[in-house]
């Protein structure tokens, strides 16, 4: 893996990152947002992950995203000139998350060992499928279940209620 | 540049960063919106983890959880946007202040 890969794409992803919580619009935070989950599925490709690369720009950057745009813009939702002040829990925050990530950052860059090769299909539909279909089949029809009550959670939940509307 | 080659500790260093970001935007933001939307940078800290260590260890297992993740968070997404849209539909505001029946 090349740092001229890496860097960039690393570089890109936290500052898509610090975008989405520092920017005052919901609008320019969901673009950034979207920035960040592309970066990082250039970050899958370089790990060899292709086809869960190609299910976040689908699925993430394509579809949930997307549906965030809709309901910032369905909500009208302008700049928020109320979150200004707090500056002392902002700025512990900043301080505390920097502090605990440059100790981790310092901690874990020193696993040097080399990667152990996968399979000939690593990363691919087929070699995904197997592992979900055998070792996986439980949870991959749990899920499909979470899906279903998802869907018909979100319509009962956004649903006016039609005899509230005739009161 | 620090280094010629990119070892696992540096996609784990990645994911700390990423996810100390989301968490430090969930804090600090009061928009519902901006929250929702630093749950997802630690999720998908979460999923570069995962990527990264399934890589390292040459197994699918970890891109498989990866698969799920992203259902879940999916799902996950449509039932909080919905319940964002039903909140402000009674209350008119999105800020995370306003909405304050169930604080301790």
């Amino acid at each position: 893996m090349s740092p001229w890969i890496f860097y960039p794409l690393a570089a890109a992803s936290v500052l898509g990152a610090l975008s989405v919580i520092a920017a005052r619009s919901p609008v320019r935070s969901a673009m950034a947002l979207v920035a960040t989950l592309v970066a990082l599925a250039a970050c899958f490709v370089a790990l060899g992950a292709h086809l869960v690369a190609a299910l976040q720009i689908i699925v993430y950057a394509g579809a949930v995203m997307v549906l965030f745009l809709f309901v910032i813009m369905l909500l009208d939702l302008q700049e928020d000139p109320a979150e200004g002040g707090r500056t002392g829990l902002k700025l512990a925050t900043v301080c505390i998350g920097a502090g605990l990530a440059a100790s981790f950052a310092a901690l874990i860059s020193r696993g040097g060992e080399p990667a152990i090769a996968g399979g000939a299909d690593f990363g691919t539909t087929r070699a995904l499928a197997r592992l979900l279909f055998s070792d996986y089949l439980v949870a991959f029809e749990l899920t499909s279940i979470l899906l279903l009550i998802a869907v018909v959670g979100a319509v009962v939940l956004a649903r006016r209620d039609p005899r509230r509307e005739s009161e | 540049m620090s280094g010629g080659v990119i070892t696992y500790g540096h996609y784990l260093a990645l994911s700390a960063v990423l996810f100390f970001i989301g968490a430090a935007g969930v804090v600090t933001r009061r928009n519902l919106i901006v929250i929702f939307m630093s749950i997802e940078i630690m999720l998908n800290a979460a999923n570069l983890a995962f990527v990264a260590s399934a890589f390292r260890w040459g197994s699918m297992d970890g891109q498989t959880i990866v698969f799920f993740v992203m259902a879940v968070a999916a799902a996950e997404a449509a039932i909080g946007l919905a319940v964002i849209i039903a909140l402000f539909r009674s209350t008119e505001a999105v800020k995370s202040d306003e909405v304050s029946l169930l604080r301790w």
